[in-house]
């Protein structure tokens, strides 16, 4: 336990760079992940075929790759930003599918004489989608976002292996340095995600609570 | 029935002869040390030894992503100069190829799997430490490695040693001891970490990092493969001893290791083993460092 508590000042360093990773990320997926939700169920076709593609390529994708390809593959056509950027960007990319699919679910939870009342009275489908049903979508959509968020807060560790300082990287340096403590370093790092998930966990049912419809 | 048990007999005898053949035929095959098929017999009862040599069997803790020193290829075998290593210390203890069984030990589970006993002991580019040294013992060392620096050809930003690295994206593993010493002393470096040596490569190839910092016969290897493209600094600026972990308390295994270390040294078959894995591509061939540190703790 000692190794622990003489060097509490790298884990927390550790793990504050696992939460910021884990929001910028967070909000990169749910902008991405609602237009391409709104690219699947908008009336022109290549739209749909687009939105299609990138939800079934990249959820069915492992993370480890989605990395590889945005690490190692972006630097060939000359993108090169910081490792810490490059897993945001991949991040993002990876958990916007599944933020996707699950707004499609919430958009299609809301009755279709919303829509097609929206559309009778004039609006456009960028507003019908805007004021009118994605406001519903999002109530029901709360609790498998949460999940979402809480694996994209575990997933956050792949970026230990692609140049990025967070808790796990920081878990590894604490091993080498005290081989004698192995098991309490582990079992702290595994404590830091435990608490990390509980506390999101507990922000998305406070949110779900203030989007539930009055009734 | 009398027929078939008469040729599975014949078959046993067969196989116990050509074994028996193997064994006389010293040198024999990539073993670099002859199996002494006789020394269960030499051991005082009751020592870790006699032991394992009773048993005929040794699971020795390695790593299997390091080239040149414990590597797994595709045919699923184990190779390097630390396979070569165990295999030596089996086979004085009357084990052969068969009797050894290779356990991937990473970084973080070397100390832990000697503590429960999961692996008698841990030949994988394991640097003796202090703190190591607490919950381990190491017989060894057999190998004397230093911290070196690779850049890409031509040295661009004029690294000259690791003073030279202040501001500059170094790349290294996390959770390795070369990734610590630069934390520690020369905190300057931008350090980035990734889990394997060969993304520093690929990264350092990119031009997104400047520089890779590790063990010299790491490094070595990646010239090897490609030196249009990379060069070694060449200067070892710190010494990573190489030993070989063992459960704690066992003085006397880790004698017999060094005995055993000294005796091939003598015979040429440390600088054999040497030769058939790292040799290949380090072209000067080491002394077995002398003494060895002891074991007494």
């Amino acid at each position: 336990m000692g190794a622990v508590l003489d060097n509490l000042d790298v884990l927390v360093e550790g793990f504050t760079a696992t939460l910021s990773l884990t929001f910028l990320a967070a909000v990169g997926a749910l902008l991405l992940g609602t237009l391409i939700a709104a690219m699947r169920v908008s009336p022109v076709p290549p739209l749909r075929l687009l939105g299609t593609l990138y939800v079934q390529s990249v959820r069915n994708t492992p993370l480890t790759v989605v990395f590889f390809l945005v690490v190692f593959g972006l630097p060939e056509v000359d993108v090169i930003v910081s490792f810490y950027r490059f897993a945001v960007i991949a991040l993002t990319l990876y958990t916007a599918a599944f933020v996707a699919e699950a707004v499609r679910s919430g958009i299609n939870s809301v009755a279709s004489g919303q829509a097609e009342a929206s559309r009778s009275v004039g609006m456009t489908f960028s507003q019908t989608l805007r004021l009118v049903v994605l406001p519903q979508a999002f109530a029901n959509i709360v609790p498998p976002l949460a999940s979402i968020f809480i694996a994209l807060l575990k997933n956050t560790s792949i970026a230990y292996a692609f140049g990025v300082f967070e808790g796990t990287q920081a878990m590894n340096r604490l091993i080498n340095d005290n081989g004698s403590d192995v098991i309490a370093i582990i079992a702290s790092a595994a404590l830091g995600y435990l608490v990390l998930a509980l506390l999101s966990a507990a922000v998305f049912s406070r949110l779900e609570r203030a989007v539930r419809p009055a009734g | 029935m009398r027929a078939p048990r008469f040729r599975a007999g014949a078959f046993a005898t067969v196989l116990a002869l050509s074994l028996a053949a193997c064994g006389g035929t010293s040198g024999d095959g990539n073993t670099a040390a002859p199996v002494q098929t006789d020394a269960a017999s030499t051991f005082e009862p009751g020592t870790r030894m006699k032991e394992l040599a009773d048993a005929g069997k040794i699971t020795v803790g390695t790593k299997f992503d390091q080239p040149l020193f414990g590597l797994k290829g595709l045919d699923g075998k184990p190779e390097g100069f630390d396979i070569e290593i165990a295999k030596i210390i089996a086979a004085a203890l009357g084990i052969d190829e068969s009797g050894i069984t290779f356990v991937e030990t990473v970084s973080a589970n070397r100390e832990p799997f000697l503590e429960q006993n999961k692996v008698d002991m841990v030949v994988a580019t394991y640097t003796i430490n202090d703190k190591r040294d607490m919950v381990v013992d190491f017989a060894g060392p057999y190998f004397e490695a230093g911290q070196d620096i690779l850049v890409a050809k031509g040295n661009p930003k004029g690294i000259a040693g690791p003073e030279d690295l202040a501001g500059l994206k170094t790349c290294s593993v996390s959770g390795s001891t070369p990734a610590s010493t630069i934390q520690t002393k020369y905190p300057e470096a931008t350090l980035v970490l990734f889990d394997t040596y060969t993304k520093c490569r690929d990264a350092l190839g990119n031009g997104q990092v400047d520089a890779v910092t590790t063990d010299n016969v790491i490094l070595s290897g990646y010239v090897a493969q490609d030196p249009d493209k990379f060069e070694l600094v060449g200067k070892p600026f710190t010494e990573e001893p190489y030993g070989i972990g063992i459960p704690e308390g066992q003085e006397e295994f880790c004698d017999f290791i060094n005995e055993t270390l000294a005796a091939a040294a003598e015979s040429g078959a440390y600088a054999e083993a040497f030769e058939s894995t790292a040799g290949k591509v380090i072209k000067d061939t080491p002394e077995l460092p002398t003494p060895p540190r002891g074991c007494q703790n």
